[in-house]
């Protein structure tokens, strides 16, 4: 598997360290309530299909990055920055 | 036999080798499998179930027969095909799986049982007591069925693993592929050309077809040639493109040392190689199926390509007395090439009514081969016509039941072939691995002129999507025959006809398992073992799914193909896990005392990757206790040194540094003067303790974090997702500088005294209180001072920049011993911080709170952070809830042990009565007792309880009493004084 880094360009993916799906970068507020915190902490979906996923480049310039990718196909459709995700 | 004037092996290079312990001698470019049949051996192996006589099938990687051990001792390689085993002076191999010899293998005996042991055979069978399945079925089937076998020693053998890139990988050099490579790296493509043979040239060696007017295997060097000029070109024989993944990525398996008995260069034994390609094309070739009729596994029997492969490319021919049977005009093709050599074509049997004649050998069309005897070797075979039977006698028979397309890297990532009735076979489906082509053999296309059309086709739409162009390339002249075929699978009649040779699958087990209801293809594979063998089946698959789709009465491609898994040959562990093994598997990490430690008898153990002192010993010590002790008492009493260099380091820095820190640590960091330390302690957003150590602040902006020595990696990737992915709009940035610097400890009630000796501007109290930082000049050299403390003395931690390590090091023991002092071990560090309760992961192990460890109201209210709202879940503070205490064994048994744990005095020792568990123990030289570190449900509301430990694993109880988990100076004077 190849990944693209926005800042490196493709690399093997033995490269990058998997976090888990991108909505790691959506913290709630502190008071939004249990319900939109136990979904924030415990609960993923398992797509078959586009899935968004956080990785670092840690064998690499050290960006975490949103990797957006097709677990059917297996097809990479595209790399973000999570800081500009999330500036 | 050898036969004149053919083949491309240097007869004036004779090459000594042993087979099964006899010497023979071949030719510089013979396979094992070419010079054993050139010196008139056909038995090569025995079966896998049945242990039958077999001898070579093939002439390539697919060979399903001829498997040897090469090599004797740790290096010795099982099950290496004798087709692809080069030749070497020195060479000695040995057959497998027959006892006590090739030629009489005792157990053999199960050919004569076989009635008994057809598929399904051991799940009927073995089925009861239960337990005598793995007792006594399991272990002496496999001992009777089985290849050949690892010597089980360590394999001192170097291996590799590399990466290469390019814009087009061509797998394959025959016709089409060097066609393609050719046209692509005119256009100045970066090409890979990989091949798995020694010998690039594909079925062009193999024939004798003309290429541009020139024989085949001249026009294949003239483009070598051409190609082994360029700069943009990369040729790799003898590797095997064993897998297609992700994103153009190729696994492939380089046999780098496997046809030489010396390696120079420190050239390893293979390489696994992962190669990148923009695109490529996949041009494999085709693989000949044999025909299943009764007893075709005699040696002497083979494919018809693999006849006129052993005759054109290593000018041997496997018989004098050769038949030919099939079903297309290769036959006529296997005849007339042995026929130029001088070999006498006893008969050709076409399986078609309306095949050509020929005046120059016996034709016999509409017939079948349907038996064959010999008991070792072919003898004779037996022709079926409508006029009756007929034996003739032969020494070889070439078949051939038409030809399988290499379709297998095409459906490495879940793509399925088309069945393509024109040719009875299976073809690539287009698109099925993203930017891969298929041409020529592999792609259904069989005459030369053929391949070397879509060669050239394939590579020009390549390089269009590339961007590339070059120039038009002229197709050459080659041979354009036609491919006509009538389905031959197996042919009709009594006994045991093979399919699958590997796995001594029957069409009769295959007819079973229909039978029996195992009508999916996959049920079929799984209840025979139909192509579960090394070879994957790459000889019998389809014509395996062609007796399936007979017998449960559907069409070929109704029933459909197993699937085909990377990777394509086998490959060894060792060459997968190449650079993965040992040091490479888990390296070293070494402080800058390391050598010292080392020197002075420390044994080191392991911390993450890194190497810690255990203990020091001192001249009459006996045991680990005796020195541990010591050094405590030394750190209590006088002062000890010890490096903590392996705890992580964070350089952090920015305007923002404080407010990241405030939402990482649950406790303020913003309020943190400069040149003052502070203790803190970080959660995961469940809620739960991740990591805590010290964080000092050098400057308004500059923040330095300690972590723990295992958790440093975690906690940097933790820093930079919350910067990055939860508030980017922070301006700070954060640099690992663990490495950067040495760092000891200096600690207890004589290290003022100790570092006054070597600083170059004495500090006191006033000027560095408790918990104080700063930079100081030690002996000249700039360096950091910290009075932090994890023994509860009064203590310091020095730092020097990393390359002052070793020399500071000496320094401080040398000053320590001339106070009485000394250096102490990681046994001792962990008895300091037991008899303080400081936790370490032990404590802080994934499951508790900052409540949990006594820390509760160390998260502020004042502020977020990474955790707190859900460490405020009502669950967390309820009742029950194992809490850190002390423990002191009282009564008895004076014995704690970690992991043990915890019940009520009366309780009985059963699960649910548990009340907790120990986490540390150590024995105190400094109270005289052992202590242990526990949590237990409400435990600090139980200080001065009776509880019971024990330890169901060792067979221990102790009483304890339950006490403040700080044992030692709860007041904290000592730190300060």
């Amino acid at each position: 598997m190849r990944i693209s880094c926005p800042h490196c360009g493709e690399r093997d993916r033995r490269e990058f360290y998997y976090r888990g799906a991108a909505v790691d970068l959506e913290r709630p507020a502190p008071d939004a309530g249990e319900a939109a915190w136990d979904d924030f902490v415990y609960l993923r979906d398992n797509p078959a299909g586009v899935t968004r996923e956080l990785w670092y480049h840690e064998g690499g310039c050290g960006a975490w990055i949103v990797v957006t990718r097709d677990t059917v196909t297996h097809d990479m459709l595209g790399s973000e920055l999570a800081s500009e995700v999330s500036a | 036999m050898r036969v004149g004037g053919k083949g491309l092996i240097d007869r004036t290079d004779p090459v000594s080798f042993v087979f099964d312990g006899v010497t023979y001698s071949g030719f510089q470019g013979d396979t094992l499998a070419s010079a054993l049949l050139a010196n008139g051996v056909r038995l090569m192996g025995r079966s896998f179930k049945y242990h039958r006589p077999r001898g070579v099938l093939t002439a390539g990687s697919e060979e399903p027969n001829a498997l040897v051990t090469v090599g004797a001792g740790a290096a010795q390689e099982p099950n290496v095909r004798a087709t692809m085993q080069e030749i070497y002076p020195g060479l000695v191999a040995r057959s497998q799986n027959r006892w006590p010899s090739l030629s009489l293998d005792l157990m053999a005996v199960n050919d004569l049982a076989s009635p008994f042991l057809g598929a399904g055979f051991y799940y009927k069978t073995f089925m009861w007591p239960k337990s005598f399945w793995e007792k006594l079925y399991e272990p002496v089937i496999r001992r009777a069925a089985g290849l050949g076998a690892l010597s089980g020693a360590d394999n001192a053998d170097t291996y590799e693993s590399a990466y290469a890139f390019c814009d087009l990988l061509v797998i394959g050099a025959g016709p089409a592929g060097l066609m393609a490579a050719l046209q692509a790296a005119r256009a100045g493509a970066d090409v890979i050309l990989a091949d798995e043979n020694s010998r690039m040239g594909g079925r062009l060696l193999a024939e004798s077809f003309e290429v541009d007017g020139k024989p085949g295997p001249v026009w294949v060097d003239a483009v070598l040639a051409e190609l082994g000029a360029l700069d943009n070109v990369r040729l790799m024989s003898r590797t095997t493109i064993a897998g297609a993944y992700d994103q153009g990525t190729y696994a492939a398996l380089e046999r780098v040392g496997h046809h030489s008995g010396r390696r120079t260069g420190g050239a390893p034994l293979e390489t696994y190689w992962r190669i990148v390609a923009k695109r490529s094309i996949l041009a494999a070739g085709a693989l000949e199926r044999p025909v299943a009729f009764r007893n075709n596994d005699r040696p002497g029997i083979m494919t018809a390509g693999a006849v006129r492969a052993y005759l054109n490319r290593w000018g041997v021919s496997p018989g004098r007395n050769v038949t030919v049977f099939g079903n297309t005009d290769d036959i006529h093709r296997t005849a007339r090439d042995l026929l130029d050599a001088g070999i006498h074509v006893a008969a050709v049997i076409d399986s078609r009514h309306d095949g050509p004649l020929s005046d120059d050998y016996p034709v016999l069309r509409g017939a079948h081969v349907c038996d064959s005897s010999g008991r070792k070797g072919l003898e004779a075979i037996t022709v079926r016509r409508a006029s009756g039977e007929e034996r003739i006698q032969t020494d070889c028979l070439a078949m051939t039941g038409g030809w399988n397309p290499s379709v297998h890297l095409t459906c490495h990532m879940n793509g399925r072939p088309t069945w393509q009735r024109e040719i009875e076979a299976f073809v690539p489906t287009p698109g099925a691995v993203p930017g891969m082509i298929a041409a020529g053999a592999c792609n259904g296309a069989f005459s030369t002129a053929a391949c070397l059309r879509q060669g050239a086709t394939a590579a020009e739409e390549t390089l269009t999507e590339l961007g590339f162009s070059g120039p038009e390339m002229a197709i050459p002249r080659a041979e354009d025959a036609p491919y006509v075929i009538t389905p031959l699978w197996a042919v009709p009649g009594k006994g045991r006809a093979w399919l699958d040779f590997q796995n001594d699958v029957t069409v009769k087990d295959v007819k079973q398992a229909a039978t029996e209801n195992f009508r999916s293809v996959e049920h079929m594979k799984r209840y025979t073992t139909q192509g579960m063998a090394t070879d994957q089946g790459k000889n019998s698959n389809v014509a395996a799914l062609a007796v399936l789709a007979d017998a449960t009465g559907r069409g070929i491609p109704e029933t459909g193909t197993t699937t085909f898994r990377p990777p394509y040959a086998p490959i060894a562990i060792a060459a997968l896990g190449a650079g993965a093994e040992g040091q490479g598997f888990r390296p070293q990490r070494f402080t800058t005392s390391h050598s010292a430690s080392v020197n002075r008898g420390a044994p080191m153990v392991e911390a993450g990757l890194w190497y810690r002192p255990s203990y020091f010993p001192e001249a009459g010590e006996t045991t680990w206790r005796q020195s541990c002790d010591r050094e405590v008492t030394m750190v209590r009493e006088a002062v000890g040194i010890c490096d903590v260099s392996t705890l992580g380091k964070i350089d952090i820095q920015g305007p923002d540094a404080a407010e990241v820190l405030d939402f990482v640590y649950c406790n303020m960091f913003s309020s943190l003067k400069v040149g003052r330390v502070r203790y803190g302690l970080m959660l995961r957003e469940d809620g739960f303790v991740m990591d805590d150590g010290t964080t000092a602040r050098l400057a308004d902006t500059h923040y330095l974090m300690t972590t723990t020595t295992a958790a440093a990696g975690d906690v940097m990737k933790h820093l930079e997702f919350v910067h990055q992915g939860l508030r980017p709009e922070l301006d700070v940035s954060f640099t690992s500088v663990t490495e950067h610097w040495a760092q000891f400890a200096v600690a207890g009630p004589k290290s003022r005294d100790l570092l006054n000796g070597l600083l170059d501007h004495p500090i006191d109290d006033e000027s560095w209180p408790f918990m104080a930082c700063g930079p100081v000049t030690v002996m000249g050299v700039q360096g950091r001072l910290f009075r932090i403390s994890f023994s509860g003395e009064h203590a310091y931690e020095i730092a020097v920049p990393a390359r002052y390590g070793a020399s500071l090091f000496d320094i401080l023991a040398e000053k320590a011993a001339a106070l009485g002092g000394g250096l102490y071990g990681m046994e001792a560090l962990n008895v300091l911080r037991i008899e303080k309760g400081f936790i370490t992961h032990a404590e802080i192990h994934g499951r508790t709170t900052a409540y949990d460890i006594g820390m509760g109201r160390m998260v502020s209210q004042k502020k977020d952070c990474i955790g707190k709202t859900m460490s405020e879940r009502p669950g967390l503070e309820q009742p029950g809830r194992e809490r850190l205490v002390g423990l002191k064994p009282i009564g008895e048994s004076r014995q704690l042990l970690a992991g043990a744990h915890l019940y009520d005095e009366a309780a009985e020792p059963v699960r649910v009565n548990d009340q907790g568990y120990v986490t540390s123990v150590c024995f105190s030289p400094t109270l005289g007792s052992m202590l242990g570190l526990a949590f237990l449900a409400d435990g600090p509301d139980r200080h001065g309880e009776v509880v019971k430990m024990v330890d169901h694993l060792r067979g221990v109880t102790t009483l304890c009493e339950v006490v403040n988990p700080v044992f030692f100076d709860p007041e904290g004077g000592r730190v300060r004084g």
